[in-house]
């Protein structure tokens, strides 16, 4: 990101309204589907700085995290999350893997078209993020107390303001 | 038929940025700043790159309208068409040929990414904002095209608006809609 801050400001306004801004769906919801993608990319920056934004959303609990990781059929979500996260997990596999079916069984459990939108394109976008990151080889530690801390910063003020941190700041701003 | 109502009039993904302007002004903005501003890769070779992964990923408007878009930054499609038979016999130079090798191991995924093809690319004299423009693109079309597929989108067969708006694309980029439905004109 810090590399090319053209476009990392696009793809952190990007983050901030699919996860960030005030949805029907909750942002730890929405940081919930964005984990599952990334761990389902296996891309192990991105499961874990969204998995720590997501804890920190949820009163902390990394255990469901984990769960919605390993099998959220099981995990103690919702019935409309749980069919979310099968149409993202659709998507994950490519755009054609998804069927009406499964975008009727989440209307079924009240899902209304843009929380159908936002997950396809939470979806997608992480399908992006993930590459990007893994793609260019990044630095990733693995120091998963640094993960909490940053989830914490960034369930609170979200992804424009984080990327101030290292991004040239805008002069006309 | 679209998976969420959206509009009858607008195809592929025109009708997913009228349905949720907000997130089409960031998605927009991205594909102007890797697709069509100045870069040391002509406007050209980027939608060659874009042509390509959309192909991989089998999404019939991005690439049919990226390689419009590309096809009249190169002045014909006959180079648009040897890029999707086989790169590696067409008309492109080996850098680019090079680049596109890295595209289609970001479309597997970002892991399929090896040293070797990133020091190919580097050997013929790609610099790190080329390769890193590359990975982007190869990755922002990997989400383009699951949401235009994943939406369902209205994808007509209609060469002539491809055409018409791989023109407008050249010309005027990507912050402006490209087509705009019948009830705006």
């Amino acid at each position: 990101m810090a590399f090319r801050p053209e476009t990392a400001k696009p793809l952190n306004e990007l983050a901030e309204i699919l996860l960030h801004a005030p949805n029907s769906l909750t942002p730890g919801e929405r940081e919930l589907i964005a984990t599952y993608v990334s761990s389902q990319n296996d891309c192990y920056f991105c499961q874990t700085v969204h998995g720590a934004i997501a804890a920190a959303h949820l009163e902390g609990d990394e255990e469901l995290v984990r769960c919605v990781k390993a099998d959220f059929g099981t995990a103690d979500i919702s019935e409309k999350l749980k069919a979310l996260l099968a149409i993202a997990g659709k998507v994950q596999q490519g755009g054609k893997h998804v069927t009406a079916a499964d975008v009727e069984a989440a209307r079924q459990q009240g899902a209304t078209d843009t929380e159908i939108h936002d997950t396809i394109l939470i979806a997608a976008a992480f399908c992006m993020y993930n590459r990007y990151v893994d793609g260019l080889d990044t630095w990733q530690p693995k120091d998963e107390e640094l993960y909490r801390q940053r989830g914490r910063k960034t369930a609170k003020e979200g992804y424009v303001t984080m990327s101030k941190e290292y991004l040239p700041q805008d002069s006309s701003a | 038929m679209p998976h969420i109502s959206l509009s009858e009039e607008l195809p592929g993904i025109s009708s997913a940025f009228q349905f949720r302007p907000e997130t089409a002004m960031p998605m927009r903005e991205l594909a102007h700043i890797l697709l069509h501003e100045p870069c040391s890769l002509s406007p050209g070779e980027r939608e060659l790159i874009a042509t390509y992964v959309s192909s991989l990923n089998e999404c019939y408007f991005c690439q049919t309208s990226h390689g419009a878009a590309a096809a009249c930054h190169l002045g014909g499609g006959e180079t648009v068409r040897q890029v999707h038979a086989d790169f590696q016999q067409a008309p492109i130079s080996e850098k680019l040929k090079r680049l596109l090798v890295i595209a289609g191991q970001v479309q597997r995924g970002g892991k399929s990414v090896t040293r070797s093809a990133v020091d190919a690319a580097r050997e013929v004299g790609a610099t790190d904002m080329e390769i890193h423009d590359t990975v982007l693109i190869a990755a922002a079309f990997c989400m383009y095209n699951r949401y235009v597929d994943g939406l369902a989108t209205w994808q007509p067969h209609d060469e002539a608006m491809y055409t018409q708006m791989g023109a407008h694309l050249a010309r005027e980029g990507y912050r402006t809609p490209s087509i705009r439905s019948p009830s705006e004109e």
